[in-house]
């Protein structure tokens, strides 16, 4: 027997197995489960999207693209970014289109991150950006936002957390599993202590079409001195319903798309074609669908965020993505121990906030990505688990 | 479109609690407005989405095309008047295209509904032909789906 072992890189055996694959493991033994757990849109990708990439199929276009993508897609993407966010990117030198927006992040990791590195990461926040951290040779630096912050990063902390060795800040809003969001003020404080340590951004605003209560997302590539600075990650997933396609882009300053690009060009070669012209279709027509969703998901948050608050779950008003992160310290258990109660005893399945980072525990997350009908009967099991805790009585 | 409309129309048995929450208004005021909703007309009434095959005393429809002539004075107001009346008749509508009518039709048994149409539909005066389609299995109705295909968007795998 080999000992494979002895051939690993000692980086990758460091990086941990997602922390939600235990729960997959245990769902996937029950039949009747209900799950609250997903990470992408309930929604199918809107038909018109759709017919654009099998037109592209009926006409045989079914060769690679150029690597950084196709130029109307690229032209259309620094279109969309101007209009949306009131950011210049040149179609040409600064845009990249990648396999979703996860490529992204490890292209500008591995094109940015020196053996050493310290990498500043918010916490709770998306599983990759660790590991992807690690593997670039970077050192990740945590930052624990609070739940009196609404979990948004905080200029002082970011300060705290700054060392000769940072070097790049990754901006992870609005932020999967809080649902927090940043606003331009928080973005003005941050983008000071940026300026003052040379630092640079990797913003991943792939759910930046998701914010509510009338909050329009900011990009920090459009607060002065940061747009040098700033690697925006975005993607086609969360806004337009596309998870499957595996589409994303990255924008930020020629010099650094030029690096990033020749690590496409070597890993990936290119985009799915038949995802692109589907993407174009998205960013031409696809305003109403985008709208029609967010409502859709307002409506589901405002009755999740009402029903945890009513159990007796604090809950902090999420303002963006599609995640809730009820607190449940006050039941007594940790977050593994409440999720794996609640799916062997309930049958529903919600991740544990440490999923996330250690500074999830004593939160879980609950994602609304379901139908109305399907939250209800969730929210009622809940609702029995915690009764049967005597829980709030 | 209005969204409180949107949702009832959807669904009328969300409780006004639900709705107001989801909303993000007060229940007084969405109260407030299905009671106008209502005194104006514009909601007519609740009905729930029945799945009839899972049903023992079942029955069975139809979409009856009907061309008719319109009468000089009141196009074809008159004719639809005349089909609302049935009780048979469960909706009625003016298209455009082949025909001028659809009906709805329904009854205990298919023979039923084929003396209906041949005994009460073609005999008023200005039908010049009909079309039955007897309807076999409902799959959808109403945006609800009726089968139990896999409701996938429920059925996701856990993803991060």
């Amino acid at each position: 027997m080999i000992d494979y072992d002895k051939y690993f890189n000692d980086k990758i055996k460091e990086v941990q197995p997602s922390g939600i694959r235990k729960f997959f493991d245990i769902a996937n033994e029950m039949d009747d489960v209900i799950s609250l757990s997903i990470g992408e849109p309930d929604f199918q990708t809107p038909w018109h999207i759709r017919d654009e990439g099998i037109r592209s199929l009926e006409k045989g276009k079914t060769w690679y693209s150029p690597n950084r993508g196709f130029a109307e897609l690229r032209r259309e993407i620094a279109n969309y970014y101007e209009r949306r966010f009131g950011v210049s990117y040149d179609a040409d030198e600064q845009t990249l289109v990648t396999v979703g927006g996860s490529e992204a992040i490890d292209l500008a990791f591995r094109t940015l991150i020196q053996e050493g590195d310290e990498v500043i990461i918010p916490e709770p926040s998306f599983v990759c950006y660790e590991p992807l951290a690690v593997m670039a040779g970077g050192t990740p630096v945590i930052i624990s936002t609070k739940n009196e912050d609404n979990f948004r990063l905080k200029a002082a902390d970011l300060e705290a957390a700054v060392t000769p060795k940072s070097k790049l800040l990754v901006l992870p809003f609005p932020n999967n599993p809080t649902g927090a969001i940043l606003e331009k003020q928080d973005l003005v404080e941050i983008a000071e202590v940026v300026k003052k340590h040379d630092l640079l951004i990797l913003s991943d605003e792939i759910y930046s079409e998701l914010t509510y209560g009338g909050k329009r997302h900011v990009s920090i590539s459009s607060i002065d001195d940061m747009y040098e600075r700033t690697v925006v990650i975005n993607g086609f997933s969360k806004s337009y319903a596309m998870t499957g396609w595996r589409l994303g882009y990255a924008l930020g300053p020629a010099p650094i798309i030029a690096q990033m690009t020749k690590l496409h060009q070597y890993g990936i070669m290119s985009a799915p074609t038949t995802a692109q012209y589907a993407a174009i279709e998205a960013l031409r027509n696809g305003d109403r669908d985008v709208k029609k969703m967010r409502d859709e998901y307002d409506m589901r948050r405002r009755l999740i965020v009402d029903s945890f608050n009513e159990m007796g779950l604090s809950c902090f008003e999420p303002l963006g993505a599609f995640y809730v992160f009820p607190c449940i310290k006050s039941t007594g258990l940790t977050s593994e121990e409440f999720c794996t109660r609640l799916i062997m005893e309930k049958h529903v399945a919600v991740v544990p906030g440490t999923a996330f980072g250690k500074s999830g525990d004593g939160f879980v997350r609950v994602s609304y990505s379901y139908s109305i009908k399907h939250l209800k009967i969730a929210l009622e099991r809940i609702r029995e688990f915690l009764k049967e805790l005597n829980y709030g009585s | 479109m209005d969204k409180l409309l949107q949702l009832l129309a959807a669904n009328s048995g969300f409780t006004t609690a639900e709705i107001a929450t989801m909303l993000g208004e007060p229940e007084d005021y969405i109260k407030a407005q299905i009671k106008e909703y209502e005194n104006r007309g514009i909601i007519k009434g609740y009905q729930a989405v029945v799945n009839w095959e899972e049903v023992e005393d079942s029955y069975v429809e139809a979409l009856i095309e009907l061309k008719v002539t319109p009468k000089k004075e009141t196009g074809f107001d008159e004719m639809a008047e005349l089909c609302m009346a049935f009780e048979e008749v469960e909706s009625v509508y003016l298209m455009a295209g082949a025909y001028d009518f659809a009906l709805i039709v329904k009854g205990e048994t298919m023979q039923d509904i084929a003396m209906f149409v041949a005994k009460k539909l073609s005999t008023i005066d200005g039908v010049l032909s009909t079309g039955t389609h007897f309807i076999m299995r409902r799959y959808k109705d109403r945006g609800m789906n009726l089968t139990d295909f896999d409701d996938r968007a429920d059925g996701r795998n856990l993803i991060l």
